[in-house]
């Protein structure tokens, strides 16, 4: 199926097709990282910024790379080196960056809906690479391709997420993709950052964790960000892993084909237990060789994304 | 809407394959040095077909290739972005005298989309082009080695081939109308 959309800027708006489509898109440009020139010209004299108003690495430099890798041209624009301390509002920069004529700008933003907003003001293709607690739906995307590569569909797998879901945006995006894909989808961790209310997008909430993972074939682990939350969502990190970590006692009974799933950076010794975050069953190096792949596809589908029909190919 | 009209049925395709393979015997006297490569969707399936009538010509296996164009393309900007196909090119291109064989030559810009791809991989010491139909409209100074059949086209026309390996009842090369 084609890929329309001028931009990409949640998952809750695109079709279980849309999505597929970037997954298939993606197992291409995943061959070009394998290759000894692992360029090709797609985006050639296209430019990106990359307008991170908070903080990242990962997800900045997978960016970078997979602009890199189209033969585009990347500039950076981030908090510490840009006018919004100078008091320059959102807006103002972005217009700046189009009179720079700017082809794409991907924009991470503690604001939730600032994608949103650029684009409705900007003639740049908008990519959101995490705007606050709302979605990070390249994250969703990886983490389905990693999914489909390693099982081989999507479709009734049953997929635990563990941790904070309260404040995660990588859990709402996936929750999004999973469930239009066809997963059941359990969500688990201190009721306090797993509300019921999440039961609302279609899945199981729970706050046993034996029980969450016993029937897993996928646990996806989130970060604690012990950094926010240490002293108001639950008492300690010690009883966090010890409630709620994937210990060795919980892996020794997970299925023995269960994948372990972590979009980074992780807490060893926290929400995951060390050796089991190197073990061959977890997936989490290969999640960010996906990202990469996916974030070319993206950007690839997305440039030609204007309704325009689709022309015969010879 | 206007019947479609059959340019090319499964008997005439298979006769035009193996003249082009004889063809492509009788300009490679160093027939261990050539690689067919196909251009998806189409051109894979028909150099598969071609690699095995050359193995009986030639009496060993000729290696053969997919390769996928859309990244290369220079009219990303104009269209929706194309469904990209894997690349599977299980040998080194360099030094060897690669035979890209694509469906429908038409305005030769898939061509030289593959010739740019193919570069990336390493450097041929020959490239050559085979196609089952050539309809003519060049846009660029590009032209086949091994043609299967000329047939002359207006712009508002469209050749698709269908072929048993893509799922198809029988190997046809129809022509209609837009």
């Amino acid at each position: 199926m084609a890929w329309t959309k001028k931009h990409l800027l949640d998952i809750e708006s695109l079709t279980a097709e849309e999505i597929t489509t970037v997954l298939d898109t993606a197992r291409g440009f995943k061959a070009v990282g394998e290759r000894a020139i692992k360029k090709v010209p797609a985006l050639r004299g296209k430019t990106v910024v990359n307008l991170f108003v908070e903080p990242s690495t990962r997800t900045r430099t997978s960016f970078e790379l997979a602009a890199t890798r189209l033969s585009a041209d990347i500039v950076h624009f981030s908090t510490e080196a840009s006018s919004f301390k100078k008091g320059e509002t959102l807006k103002d920069t972005a217009l700046n960056l189009q009179a720079l004529n700017a082809d794409f700008i991907i924009i991470r933003h503690s604001a939730s809906g600032a994608p949103h907003f650029l684009s409705r003001v900007l003639n740049a293709h908008v990519i959101n690479a995490g705007d606050g607690a709302h979605e990070h739906p390249t994250q969703a995307l990886l983490d389905t391709f990693t999914i489909r590569e390693k099982k081989g569909r999507i479709a009734g797998l049953n997929v635990t997420i563990l941790g904070d879901i309260l404040y995660s945006r990588v859990a709402r995006s996936d929750i999004w993709a999973l469930t239009k894909l066809g997963a059941k989808v359990t969500l688990c961790g201190p009721a306090t950052l797993v509300p019921k209310t999440f039961e609302q997008m279609g899945c199981r909430v729970t706050h046993d964790v034996d029980e969450a993972i016993r029937d897993a074939d996928i646990i996806n682990l989130l970060r604690i960000q012990h950094e926010r939350q240490r002293k108001t969502m639950f008492p300690s990190i010690g009883e966090y892993t010890q409630l709620f970590g994937l210990t060795k006692a919980r892996f020794a009974q997970l299925k023995p084909d269960a994948l372990i799933m972590h979009p980074g950076p992780i807490n060893r010794g926290v929400e995951i237990d060390s050796e089991i975050a190197d073990c061959n069953r977890s997936v989490i190096l290969e999640q960010v060789t996906n990202g990469l792949a996916v974030r070319m596809a993206v950007l690839f589908l997305v440039n030609g994304g204007k309704t325009l029909p689709e022309t015969p190919a010879n | 809407m206007p019947e479609p009209t059959v340019i090319l049925d499964a008997n005439a395709i298979q006769r035009a394959l193996t003249r082009i393979a004889h063809e492509i015997a009788e300009r490679n006297e160093h027939s261990a040095e050539v690689a067919l490569v196909g251009i998806p969707v189409g051109g894979d399936h028909l150099a598969a077909r071609l690699a095995k009538i050359l193995a009986g010509i030639w009496n060993h296996a000729v290696p053969v290739g997919v390769l996928d164009t859309t990244m290369h393309r220079d009219d990303l900007d104009h269209r929706v972005a194309p469904t990209v196909h894997p690349t599977d090119i299980p040998f080194d291109v360099t030094g060897k005298t690669i035979v890209l064989v694509d469906d429908v030559l038409f305005s030769g810009r898939t061509t030289r989309a593959a010739m740019d791809a193919l570069n990336d991989f390493g450097r041929p010491k020959k490239i050559q082009l085979a196609v089952l139909v050539d309809r003519g409209h060049r846009e660029l100074p590009i032209k086949a080695d091994f043609i299967g059949k000329n047939v002359p086209t207006s712009l508002d026309e469209k050749i698709s081939l269908r072929l048993t390996e893509a799922g198809a009842a029988q190997d046809e090369v129809i022509l209609k109308k837009k």
